[in-house]
């Protein structure tokens, strides 16, 4: 993103001379608008515990106000929770991840691409897109050895479909004469898949999978409510049962941060593979 | 680069689209010696650009055949190369990206695709913009980078389906200009479809015409001039005109302003 604003400040800087003063000024806006929107978050969260906790009886409240959490963070970040939440959350959601990847990048390969396979599962995945992923649970656990394998798989069954329809709809988008050009010199089957399609829908595949990751992110902490002892679910569910809501709010709030660098470097990635003009 | 040119023959071709009573040329016989630029002109809809996407081995007719060098056409070749109307460039690459990718396709090695890419670039003028981003070119720009992709191939045989008409007056004088000295200087055989006669008259050394239902080639002209062309020289004009009242009585036009709008494309 930084590289980008310095490549056309620099192209352009023969133009037009004080174009290093506007890049500098809309840096500083995007940081105006990132703290100030954080200020007036934390300013409503502060504002609604101040106002509950005036009633006396709301007191045991006050744990849930600000303070209280990030006074709690360092704590739960010396204890080991925090990064073990991490590492297992983590490492959970790019198991799952890479599993929606894989089945739904040539799913939506072949629904864009294959019209009867398009036709004949439209039905059905519009169907099982509707099914909110935390209800195959009690199916997951059954089916798989052990709850780690059940978790992967409700998040894979929770980002398979954007990634899969993003995909496909990419595709859809594709101009064919791409593929008689690439035809016309000499391209195998598989060079049409490897060097055209995959670059002309990196894009769409990208938007896909940050659809997908947002979604993954947040049925990952119910889905760890249930049966394992770590992640991020389990540590929420812990400090519940603790009543340390103090730790709970700073739990809620790295689950926020964390959800949205992955958003952050999603939108890098995506600018970075877009070809896309205008 | 240097390359021969190939000697086409094409035998009894034939193309009824299933969806068509009457096929849309029949029996087609043409044979073009190595190393000639050869034009196929005819009002639009008479099969030209079919007969085109035959030779390039992009769809199969339906009946005859095709030699080049006396090996049958069987589907798409480096060795053939078919140049497009409009140049459909492949916006996620460079320049120089766009122009080696059929190199890449026949998995040549990396220093040998950059020799041949930067000697296509160069051929086409292009060399300032060997790394800027397609998009960013202008139509007549992005056509020659068009024209490089396939000449880069170093094909025996260019075809071109209208390559032209959609960029100005200026650029496309000078495009095909340059496509001509290209092709005599490395030896390559074209086969140039248009509607524009003056096209023909600048590129050719032979012109053929097209015309009927189903369509056939009813006439022939040698183009018979000293290079390069000029437009403006009084021999072209003569030819030129020759050239005009042929096609409009081959192609039994009635009204002459119909055959002139025809020819601005
Ligand atoms: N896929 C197809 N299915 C059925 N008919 C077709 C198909 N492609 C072309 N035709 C028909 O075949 C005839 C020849 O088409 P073609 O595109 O070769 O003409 P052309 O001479 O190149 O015309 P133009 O100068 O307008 O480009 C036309 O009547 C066209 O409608
Ligand atoms: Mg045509």
């Amino acid at each position: 993103m930084s590289d980008d604003a310095a490549v056309s400040g620099v192209v352009s800087a023969g133009v037009s001379g004080n174009c290093i003063s506007r890049m500098l000024k809309s840096t500083a806006g995007k940081s105006v608008h990132f703290f100030g929107g954080l200020a007036v978050l934390f300013a409503a969260w502060w504002l609604g515990i101040h106002f509950i906790t005036q009633d006396p009886s709301m007191s045991q409240f006050s744990d849930f106000a600000p303070k209280a959490a990030f006074e709690a963070m360092p704590g739960l970040w010396a204890d080991g929770t925090i990064p073990a939440a991490l590492e297992t959350s983590g490492y959970r959601l790019g198991m799952g991840m890479l599993l929606a990847i894989a089945i739904g990048v040539p799913i939506g390969i072949l629904m864009g691409r294959i019209r009867w396979f398009q036709q004949l599962t439209d039905v059905p995945f519009q169907f099982l897109r509707m099914i909110s992923p935390l209800s195959w649970e009690p199916i997951a656990v059954v089916v798989f050895a052990g709850w780690e394998e059940a978790i992967i798989f409700l998040i894979a069954v929770a980002a398979v479909w954007p990634v899969a329809f993003a995909t496909a709809a990419g595709l859809a988008k594709v101009d064919p004469n791409w593929f008689k050009v690439a035809r016309n010199l000499g391209a195998k089957p598989w060079h049409m898949v490897t060097r055209i399609i995959i670059p002309a829908i990196t894009f769409d595949i990208l938007t896909g999978i940050r659809l997908a990751l947002g979604v993954a992110w947040i049925v990952i902490i119910p889905a760890e409510f249930l049966g394992v002892t770590s992640g991020f679910g389990y540590a929420i569910q812990d400090a519940r049962e603790s009543l340390e809501y103090s730790s709970l709010m700073a739990l809620v709030v790295i689950i926020g941060a964390v959800g949205y660098v992955l958003d952050t470097i999603c939108v890098m990635l995506i600018r970075k593979f877009s070809w896309h003009r205008g | 680069m240097s390359v021969r040119g190939t000697k086409i023959e094409i035998q009894g071709l034939s193309q009824r689209y299933p969806t068509r009573k009457v096929p849309t040329f029949n029996r087609v016989d043409l044979v073009s010696p190595p190393g000639e630029a050869l034009a196929i002109i005819g009002r639009s809809g008479c099969g030209k650009s079919t007969l085109l996407h035959i030779l390039a081995g992009l769809t199969k007719g339906t009946e005859g055949r095709i030699l080049l060098n006396g090996t049958e056409v069987a589907g798409p070749s480096p060795r053939w190369v078919m140049m497009f109307q409009a140049p459909h460039l492949y916006p996620w690459m460079t320049v120089t990206e766009n122009v080696g990718v059929g190199l890449t396709f026949a998995r040549w090695g990396k220093k040998e695709i950059a020799e041949r890419v930067n000697d296509a670039i160069s051929l086409v003028e292009l060399q300032e913009f060997a790394q800027a981003n397609v998009q960013d070119l202008s139509g007549g720009q992005q056509q020659r980078v068009a024209l490089a992709r396939s000449l880069v191939m170093e094909p025996e045989l260019l075809l071109l389906d209208e390559p032209f008409s959609a960029l100005d007056a200026f650029t496309r004088a000078a495009l095909q200009k340059d496509v001509r000295s290209i092709s005599k200087r490395l030896g390559f055989n074209i086969v140039i479809v248009t509607h524009d006669i003056d096209e023909a008259v600048i590129m050719a050394d032979r012109a053929v015409i097209m015309a009927g239902s189903p369509g056939d080639i009813v006439h022939e002209m040698d183009v018979d001039l000293p290079n390069p062309r000029d437009r403006t020289d009084p021999e072209v004009q003569k030819l030129r005109a020759r050239l005009m009242a042929t096609f409009q009585e081959a192609a039994n036009y009635r009204k002459p302003e119909v055959a002139l709008a025809g020819a601005v494309h």
